[in-house]
């Protein structure tokens, strides 16, 4: 286990050098930040002297090499745009998209599971062909669509909730939170929606195909004979088996709900990481463009570790295999 | 046994359909009657589709839809089964019905302990708590034969070997005290020694505690030596029923002979296994003498004695540490074994599972790498020490069949491509035009009719399946076929057929055959030579008529003692 542990975590390091590389390279040529930057009518020599503050002047390597030794000490630059330093940036803007993230997270399972379920026992119900029928419109619209659509229905329309912000805010130490509010929860369950709504879908199809698989393996049936109860050998002993690969699924649609809440942010003016993302794109504000595509990064290898440990503990056979 | 007392199971004039799609009904079960008493065991015996299963699924309620019983009744314990309800009246599946499976490996959830599986439906159906129900869990994993049962408890299905599997599940069949057992093909997938094991529970079972057990096998071995009645089933239809005795010294149903005679025999070689119905025989062997005259063009080299020998072969597998860089646990799997096939012949590899022969299949067939030791072709290494990347010629002089026959061809894939891939691969044939007749031939030469090129494999039976393999790996034009369990997925019947046709195949074009079994009967009927394996150890190797009469190993005579053949008959005056 330690074995794996440690190899997975070596992997990981080697993953995010490679990740840094390429986000350091990619954005060195998106642009020229100082022009953005210098007012229009700068002489040659303003520009040169920003370019050498901001150690521009520099040969690549030196300037990879500055950028990985500052990553390393947590130091990730300072934002071109905002004058301020972008660990700062994203530590404020990360309560907002994590709190996004958790809640598209929950809805997409609370839902997903029991529909999945629902489709599995009983597939040609009404409620499963129905369900069957509006995942298919939830899997192939896009997520702006999705957005503007629910916009126009409960805010603009029906006025029920806001379209846009995080509505009132609790600032616990660093971490500012919606939850505790009633306009903060309010202004969650639009993007939230939105953004589970794939998910939702994804995860609702795979526990469908899962527990259809599981209901008519071997051990299942056994467990028929032995005339354990119905609701028993369903929800106690099939859905665990059923369960095993939306694992995997949930841990690395996490990772993608983080990378993809850019569009869902954008649409509802979400205060998160996605939102600082787009801004930095329209600016060329290559620090927090880098620090972005870093952090996304470790987010992705981070959960993806955390999700190989949690299989060995629910899989006994993986248990045994790694010992 | 009490012959007055009430039939723990009484079937009358069953009749079980399957409505289908076109309106029309299929019949899986006709006017099928039997009764078992208490402390009897009662075989019901006939080939896949014989509608054997279909009983035992119809008794313990398992029917799946849209199946149904048209006609007859059931009683257990001379209680009437309703058809509505799934079940009889005061009768609880689980509680008087218990039911063995087939395949202990999968009839275990991986994801729960022993515990909880066994005691679970004690705490249903006998309200007991959790520690009255570990108590007696503790009680049945002892009289079932399993040792240290407290660590069994706590374990998890994936830590127990087969024999264990099948002896958890037994114990979870009778926790609440069944006067009814439904086992359904209980140790076919067992080897012969735990099947033994196995075997004698079942009889103990019956005997001591008076538990009727209706079982449901192919094997006419095991019916001869655990069972006290027969019934022979084909096609939905019960085609005899009596005591074993009877039934299998003097069957009269002509299905009941020919299924009896189709049985492998131990004792002694027959030239051709017996079969059901003849195949369309002058086509095909004219097809084969084509393909002989093709393999015969392309065979330049000569001929020369041995095709292939291991020499000293070992292969350990090794798991992986707790610390970077340690090596873990190892395990050999083949430890120094050295034989060697000479060219034309059929050289037989038997052995438990674990014994470390599929190994052997795997090295030879360049799949698993050796830890040490060689492996020649004609004097070539191809394996271990010395051995050079196998090429085109190499690659293409071994194929190999595998054991099962519905995961070994690619289901998304019509058959004309799957049997010309070798041919084109190897460039056997000049154009695809060629290719497609070569493929004809070749299916033709198995058995079948050239057309089977155009559809998917899941058109086919197990049997056809098989012998699409077999001619997929005469595609390549090989002089060496490795077969690891080719018929051990098959019907008594179908066994035959292919087995005849491997033999068939072997005098028509020449090869030479590595046949990995651990069915003895098999072995014998087809083999020269035989070399028993133990414990990734070569014990004896022999004439295989010299090894079966007179075996010297005190491991081979075990074995063959332990085989459930046809001369040992319950019930029957032990003469022998």
């Amino acid at each position: 286990m330690l074995k794996v542990l440690l190899s997975r975590l070596g992997q990981a390091a080697l993953v995010m050098l490679v990740v840094s590389a390429v986000s350091f390279v990619m954005f060195r040529y998106v642009g020229d930040p100082v022009a953005t930057m210098s007012r229009e009518n700068a002489s040659v020599e303003e520009k040169a002297e920003l370019r050498r503050s901001l150690g521009l002047d520099q040969p690549l390597v030196v300037q990879y090499g500055r950028f990985l030794g500052r990553t390393l000490r947590g130091d990730l630059g300072i934002s071109y745009r905002n004058q301020r330093p972008v660990t700062e940036l994203i530590a404020e803007r990360l309560p907002a998209t994590l709190e996004l993230v958790i809640v598209a997270t929950i809805l997409s399972l609370a839902l997903g599971i029991p529909l999945g379920v629902l489709c599995a026992l009983k597939p040609n119900g009404i409620a499963a062909r129905l369900v069957q029928a509006l995942s298919l419109i939830g899997i192939s619209t896009p997520t702006f669509v999705t957005g503007i659509v629910l916009i126009l229905v409960f805010a603009v329309s029906l006025g029920w909730l806001p379209s846009f912000g995080r509505g009132q805010v609790v600032d616990l130490g660093w971490w500012s939170t919606g939850f505790l509010t009633i306009s903060g929860l309010k202004s969650l369950l639009l993007p939230g929606i939105t953004l589970a709504l794939y998910q939702l879908t994804l995860i609702m199809r795979l526990v469908r195909a899962e527990m259809i698989d599981v209901l008519s393996s071997d051990y299942i049936r056994f467990a028929k004979a032995r005339g354990l109860p119905t609701r028993y050998i369903h929800f106690r002993l099939a859905l665990r088996n059923a369960l095993m690969p939306v694992i995997t699924v949930t841990g690395l649609q996490i990772g993608s709900l983080i990378a993809f809440a850019i569009v869902t942010e954008t649409v509802f003016q979400w205060p998160g990481m996605g939102l600082l993302f787009i801004q930095a794109v329209s600016f060329v504000d290559i620090p927090v463009m880098a620090a972005y595509l870093l952090f996304v990064g470790l987010l992705f290898v981070l959960i993806n570790t955390v999700v190989d440990i949690l299989y060995a503990v629910v899989d006994p056979r993986l248990r045994a295999r790694s010992a | 046994m009490n012959v007055q007392s009430t039939p723990v199971l009484a079937i009358d004039s069953l009749r079980v359909e399957y409505p289908l799609a076109n309106g029309s009904v299929f019949t899986a079960v006709e006017n099928a009657s039997l009764i078992i008493r208490p402390g009897e065991i009662h075989a019901l015996v006939g080939e896949s589709g014989a509608g054997k299963t279909t009983i035992g699924n119809t008794v313990m309620g398992l029917l799946e839809k849209p199946g149904r019983i048209a006609a007859g009744s059931i009683h257990i314990d001379g209680k009437r089964f309703d058809p509505a309800r799934g079940s009889a009246e005061g009768i609880v599946l689980g509680r008087d019905v218990g039911a063995v499976f087939q395949d202990p490996m999968t009839s275990l959830n991986p994801l729960f302990t022993i515990e909880s599986q066994l005691t679970e439906a004690m705490r249903f159906h006998l309200r007991l708590d959790k520690a009255a129900a570990r108590a007696r869990a503790l009680e049945l994993l002892e009289s079932v034969g399993i040792p240290e049962p407290k660590r069994r408890l706590k374990a998890y299905p994936h830590q127990l070997s087969g024999g264990q599997r099948q002896r958890v599940v037994i114990a979870a069949a009778l926790s609440c005290n069944p006067k009814l057992v439904v086992a359904d093909e209980p140790t076919t997938a067992l080897d012969v020694s735990v099947q033994a094991q196995i075997l004698k529970l079942l009889r103990d079972l019956a005997d001591g505690r008076g538990i009727g057990i209706l079982l449901v096998t192919h094997n006419m071995g095991v019916v001869a030596q655990i069972a006290d009645r027969v019934t022979i089933m084909h096609r939905g239809k019960v085609v005899e029923t009596g005591t074993t005795e009877e039934v299998l010294r003097r069957p009269k149903a002509s299905y009941a002979k020919a299924l009896i005679g189709a049985v492998p025999r131990i004792d002694q070689r027959l030239d051709r296994f017996p079969v059901l119905g003849d195949e369309g025989k002058g086509r095909a062997e004219r097809a084969r003498a084509e393909l002989r005259a093709k393999a015969e063009r392309s065979n330049v080299a000569a001929e020369e004695a041995p095709i292939l020998s291991v020499e000293n072969l070992c292969v350990d597998y090794t798991t992986s540490g707790w610390l970077p860089g340690s090596k873990g646990h190892r395990f050999r799997a083949v430890d120094g074994v050295s034989f060697s096939v000479r060219s034309g012949e059929v050289f037989g590899l038997v052995g438990e599972s674990g014994c470390g022969k599929t190994t052997i299949a795997n090295v030879v067939s360049g799949l698993v790498r050796p830890t040490a030791g060689r492996v020649l072709y004609r004097g070539q290494s191809i394996a271990g020490g010395g051995a050079s990347r196998r090429v085109g010629p190499l690659r293409q002089a071994i194929q190999m069949i595998f054991q099962d026959p519905y995961s070994s061809l690619n289901s998304r894939m019509r058959i004309g491509s799957i049997l010309s891939e070798p041919i084109l691969f190897y460039r056997l044939a000049s154009t695809r035009a060629e290719a497609e007749n070569d493929v004809a031939r070749l299916i033709e030469a198995v058995g079948l009719e050239a057309e089977a090129a155009e559809r998917f494999p899941h058109a086919f039976s197990g049997g056809q399946r098989q012998r699409l393999s077999i001619a997929r790996a005469l595609g390549a034009r090989p002089k060496l076929i490795v077969c690891d369990e080719p018929t051990s997925s098959l019907d008594v019947s179908v066994q035959a057929q292919i087995l005849n046709l491997l033999k068939d195949l072997r005098d028509a074009t020449g090869l030479t055959l590595l046949l990995i079994s651990h069915d003895l009967a098999v072995v014998r009927q087809m083999c020269d030579r035989v070399a028993v394996m133990r414990q990734g150890q070569l014990l004896e190797q022999a004439d295989s008529e010299t090894l079966f009469d007179a075996p010297q190993h005190a491991y081979t005579k075990e074995l063959l003692s332990l085989v459930p053949t046809l001369d040992r008959i319950r019930g029957e005056t032990k003469a022998a």
